[in-house]
């Protein structure tokens, strides 16, 4: 039985453990068939043309978790921005770990996607926010058909949230294979600022698939930032999707930090629904030895006076394959659109390669949009540069590379986590230098 | 301090440097001048380590030690200095960290913990004082959007700060206006001691006004074709370089 087939036929069984009477029932038996209809993606697909997914749908993966797990925070501390007060959401082998968690109902919603479909006082915000944005293709339907655990936020109008939200997920690799199926909802009302920080970690080789859905509201003026560090061991793959729906003047920023992983699908979508709206995504991709990252981007210009910035990253070297595949639309109604895209590239050996591909889909005529993509090399003479003044080879080499890529970090509003990318970029090119520059 | 032996060497099977002999001790400073295409800028590059250049004959002895094996690092940790022509623009790495990793990375090539911040910072000041450099400009990304003038004040900042046994300047003088000409000539001259040794390349002899040098070398066809005093410099400027050609063919 292939993980499709198990998939559906496991929907039965998944349904008797929630609450058949959820309003999200009607949403999950729509999207269990959206599921058996569309399947996995294949690379017939022109979006999935460079990424196949065979090699880790071939697992035979336990799809819904059964057993709760723990963890002692000792021995994961490591993975969390400690050095920093937050608020965290903790999810063991995909069950809420309460122990290790720091949720709040004061002043905002910080807690679990669970509580948040099965208690009435949730029900509006479901009802009005909950899979509403995330597209009806297969693997969106699929997490959707699953949905039961993640984080729910909701931040009401004029909060400023001073602490992060960190949501963690740790596989403990007590199953010999583990599908995961988070779904987070995150909504910020009007004048709100809301900051947080993701990350999925395997603590052991058993081969992980997550195949996260995260849908986020950034309402009238609202600033959401959001930073994924994506730095698993390589047998843990993981599909990201992420929609972002902005309303008028918001500003909503999503960082992406790709460095660990053995397969890694970034799909992330912004809708502008409004004006005066900012758009950014950035990311800083570092990965060798066979593994894959694929970044494919979307931002919908539907309104006049909005921005949108991207600016990615990548450094690949062994076999490692890096896919770029960033769309643009701005609509007819969408004038004085400022769409700016980057995608920067350095190979560092042969047999390593990038497939990069801006789209853009221009309606309105009164814009400013650019693109530019780069593949290149460590520069030489740079690099004898860097050596003549006594820095040898290996840091001279990173830090070019650091260089190269460290204007992603500009616009990290928390210095904690832009040491701690700059600590695991030393720690990947392994080096032992201070990138403080 | 410096003892090249017959140095031959080429890049991509060309041959550049064909029987080069030069002895630099410790307090002097040399000058090495000739046409463009003589092989100049190839010396400064083959005694600091460019890996492009393949030394297919001769020795390069360093206090003794024959240094053709070394890395361009491993060069710099024995107090080798390669003052740039075209100095590289690093986008991305400040001045100040630039100078930082260099010198902790030639600490720690000693044996020596790095320096402490606050050693660093005092010497970063004083030397960019000898140079008059604008504090500001230490935090700016290496070379990048320098002026001519800037980049070589920069590269002499570099010198001040590493402290080398052995600079050598390729084309200094090279897009400086003489306020900065000057600057740059009075740094050299203030790092200058009995215990180290300047190579000084260049076209020109306007240079050699501030730097003065103890010996004039000129470069011809890959070879040193003559040598003398700094009087010298002062007839190649006046007549040229052909006499020195047709005397070199002759």
């Amino acid at each position: 039985m292939d993980l499709k087939e198990k998939l559906v036929s496991s929907f039965m069984a998944f349904e008797d453990t929630v609450d058949v009477h959820s309003p999200i029932h009607d949403i999950r038996t729509e999207a269990i068939k959206t599921f058996e209809n569309e399947g996995f993606p294949s690379k017939r697909e022109e979006d999935w043309k460079y990424t196949s997914l065979n090699s880790v749908l071939k697992h035979d993966y336990s799809v819904f978790p059964k057993h709760e797990n723990a963890l002692e925070f000792k021995d994961i501390n490591k993975y969390f921005i400690h050095e920093i007060d937050a608020y965290k959401i903790i999810f063991i082998d995909g069950k809420y770990s309460s122990h290790l968690s720091q949720t709040t109902h004061d002043g905002l919603d910080v807690c679990l996607m669970s509580s948040a479909l099965n208690k009435p006082k949730y029900r509006l915000i479901i009802e009005n926010y909950f899979n509403k944005i995330a597209p009806k293709n297969g693997l969106s339907s699929l997490n959707t058909a699953f949905s039961a655990e993640g984080a729910y936020i909701h931040v009401p109008k004029n909060k400023l949230v001073e602490k992060p939200i960190q949501i963690i997920h740790f596989s403990t690799g007590n199953e010999a294979a583990l599908m995961l199926q988070p779904r987070n909802l995150i909504v910020v009302d009007e004048n709100s600022h809301v900051q947080i920080i993701e990350r999925h970690q395997s603590l052991t080789d058993n081969p992980v698939l997550t195949n996260s859905v995260t849908e986020i509201f950034a309402n009238k003026r609202a600033i959401v930032d959001y930073y994924k560090i994506q730095n698993d061991n390589e047998n843990a793959s993981l599909i990201d999707n992420t929609f972002v729906n902005q309303k008028q003047e918001s500003h909503a920023k999503v960082h992406t930090f790709s460095f660990g992983g053995k397969l890694i699908r970034n799909n992330l979508n912004f809708y502008q629904n409004g004006e005066r709206i900012d758009s950014t995504m950035k990311g800083i991709t570092i990965i060798g030895n066979k593994q894959h990252v694929d970044h494919n981007t979307l931002v919908h210009h539907i309104e006049p006076n909005c921005e949108s910035h991207q600016d990615y990253k990548g450094i690949f070297t062994d076999s490692s394959t890096g896919v770029f595949n960033g769309k643009v639309v701005v609509e007819k109604l969408a004038q004085k659109t400022n769409a700016f895209q980057s995608n920067n590239n350095i190979l560092l050996s042969d047999k390593a390669s990038i497939n990069t591909k801006p789209q853009l889909e221009i309606f309105a005529d009164d814009v400013k949009c650019s693109h530019g993509c780069t593949i290149g090399q460590l520069d030489d003479s740079a690099l004898f540069y860097l050596r003549s003044r006594g820095i040898p080879e290996k840091e001279a080499r990173a830090l070019l590379m650091f260089a190269f890529s460290n204007n992603v970090l500009d616009s990290v509003r928390i210095p904690e986590i832009k040491n701690r990318i700059t600590k695991i970029i030393a720690n990947k090119l392994g080096v032992n230098i201070g990138f403080d520059l | 301090m410096l003892k090249i032996n017959n140095l031959h060497a080429s890049v991509d099977d060309k041959g550049i440097l064909r029987g080069i002999n030069l002895e630099v001790k410790p307090g002097e400073i040399h000058a090495i001048m000739g046409p463009n295409g003589s092989g100049k800028s190839t010396l400064a590059s083959v005694i600091a380590g460019k890996e492009e250049y393949e030394v297919t004959e001769g020795t390069i002895l360093l206090e003794g030690d024959d240094i053709e094996e070394l890395s361009a690092e491993e060069r710099a940790h024995k107090g080798i200095f390669l003052s740039f022509q075209y100095p590289i623009e690093i986008p991305g790495v400040s001045v100040t960290n630039f100078m930082k990793t260099a010198i902790n990375e030639t600490r720690k090539a000693k044996g020596l913990e790095d320096m402490p911040a606050k050693d660093m910072l005092k010497m970063i000041r004083e030397k960019s004082e000898l140079l008059e450099i604008d504090r500001k400009f230490l935090s700016r990304s290496l070379n990048e959007g320098f002026s001519g003038g800037e980049k070589k004040r920069n590269e002499i900042f570099q010198m001040a700060m590493l402290e080398p046994k052995l600079a050598i300047l390729d084309e200094t003088d090279s897009g400086l206006d003489i306020d900065a000409l000057r600057i740059v000539a009075n740094g050299v001259n203030k790092l200058k001691s009995k215990d180290n040794a300047v190579i000084v390349i260049t076209h020109y002899q306007r240079l050699l006004d501030h730097i003065v040098p103890d010996f004039v070398h000129v470069l011809h066809n890959g070879k040193i074709v003559k040598s003398g005093g700094k009087e010298l410099a002062h007839e190649l400027e006046a007549k040229g370089y052909d006499w020195i050609k047709e005397e070199a063919n002759a």
